[in-house]
């Protein structure tokens, strides 16, 4: 038998077998839900981002839109993301239950049963996607519902267990918010709006890849392919740096494309040149060659696996820069730079 | 789902709880529903000739 393993929650803790799911759902059947668990279901955390990046989209493609149905398509997508969410929480359980960074999540925890979950992520899919088509346009719309079957169908229940590539592939879910914005603000996605997709999906195997060179244990108890697990810490952190070098010159782009202007241009390029020595420093380092680098949390981890933990924090800031400069140009009415130095477009 | 008659008083609490949360959920999304389409409506016919 297993040992048992204590599940926070609020005040209470619960002991429960990783390893089954009748024991630990046995343990804790008796508990009811709270609110807060059917929230921790829709991964509040993602869906931040995914507001911020749709936010993003809607306010750069310069569309007016009424600022109910502006605030109604933000609104459409967190839902849609969150259903998504549900659904990969509904889906991963198994696997969540043998992670420490997941373990501890409603379903896998005992507190919300699967079939709960399922139904919520099935009826906010549907809800969003009606929403946003009733609302604002059906390519928003269809693009929602794509985003969502992409990440429930195609990354977690294929790609996710079945190749290294998963996070690459599956990536695409993750970059879609800011062009459903851009279409729900316009009833279009053009280049500019992709460009911004093109960022989150070049992005992605950085990031994601930096943190599991330090969770490596995790993945493998799990059967995740993921990187390092597949093909070893060396070829991942070569892997990091290649798409390093090609996702920072996507995002200095927008300066270039009419999207983005002098702060930026700076913000961009100043970030980029951060992230490319950061991730310069991972590939001459030796993290993610000792099995389990983590001590406490997301950022606790062992000095070997420093440079790791380095790239994954800094990338989150990045992006988050890269966005709040879109953002707060446009609102402070700061002119695109093709705009400042005269360029036709 | 254990049976409504067998469950604790914590968890009947519980299921309450959240049955008044999805009824609220459920009434914010008509209401919604409701004044998006007098929005779109208003922008439709001020714009029609």
């Amino acid at each position: 038998m297993c040992p048992l393993v204590p599940a926070t929650r609020g005040e209470r803790i619960l002991f429960l077998d990783p390893m089954t799911d009748a024991t630990a759902e046995g343990h804790a059947r008796d508990v009811p839900a709270r609110g807060s668990d059917y929230f921790a279901l829709l991964k509040p955390r993602v869906m931040s981002l995914v507001v911020f990046t749709a936010l993003t989209g809607l306010i750069c493609s310069g569309a007016h839109v009424h600022p109910l149905l502006g605030a109604v398509a933000v609104l459409s997508i967190a839902v849609g993301a969150g259903a998504s969410g549900a659904l990969n929480m509904w889906y991963d359980a198994d696997i969540d239950r043998l992670m420490r960074r997941t373990r501890a999540r409603p379903v896998p925890a005992g507190r919300v049963q699967s079939a709960d979950a399922l139904g919520m992520g099935v009826v906010l899919s549907l809800l969003s996607v009606m929403l946003m088509g009733v609302a604002l346009n059906w390519l928003a719309a269809g693009l929602l519902a794509f985003t969502i079957l992409f990440y429930a169908v195609v990354y977690t229940a294929w790609l996710k267990r079945s190749t290294p590539q998963n996070i690459v592939i599956g990536g695409a879910a993750g970059a879609l918010p800011p062009v459903i914005g851009w279409a729900a603000a316009s009833g279009q996605a053009p280049l500019n709006a992709w460009l911004l997709f093109l960022i989150i999906f070049l992005w992605t195997p950085p990031h994601s890849w930096a943190l599991a060179l330090y969770t490596t244990t995790d993945y493998a108890k799990a059967g995740v392919p993921m990187m390092p697990v597949a093909r070893g810490a060396a070829s991942t952190r070569r892997q990091i740096l290649l798409y390093s070098l090609l996702f920072v010159p996507a995002a200095v782009a927008p300066a270039f494309t009419g999207l983005g202007g002098p702060v930026y241009l700076a913000v961009s390029a100043l970030g980029g040149a951060m992230f490319l020595l950061l991730a310069a420093r991972l590939y001459l380092s030796r993290s993610g060659d000792i099995s389990d680098a983590r001590e406490d949390g997301l950022y606790g981890v062992k000095a070997d696996a420093r440079p790791a933990r380095n790239l994954f924090a800094f990338s989150i800031l990045y992006l988050c820069l890269l966005f709040a400069a879109l953002l707060g140009e446009r609102l402070s009415g700061i002119a695109p730079l093709k705009a400042l130095i005269g360029l036709n477009g | 789902m254990s049976h409504p008659a067998h469950e604790s008083e914590e968890a009947r609490k519980a299921r309450q709880r959240r049955n008044w949360l999805l009824a609220g959920a459920l009434l914010a999304f008509v209401v919604l529903v409701f004044v998006v389409t007098l929005v779109r409506l208003k922008g439709n016919v001020l714009t029609h000739p």
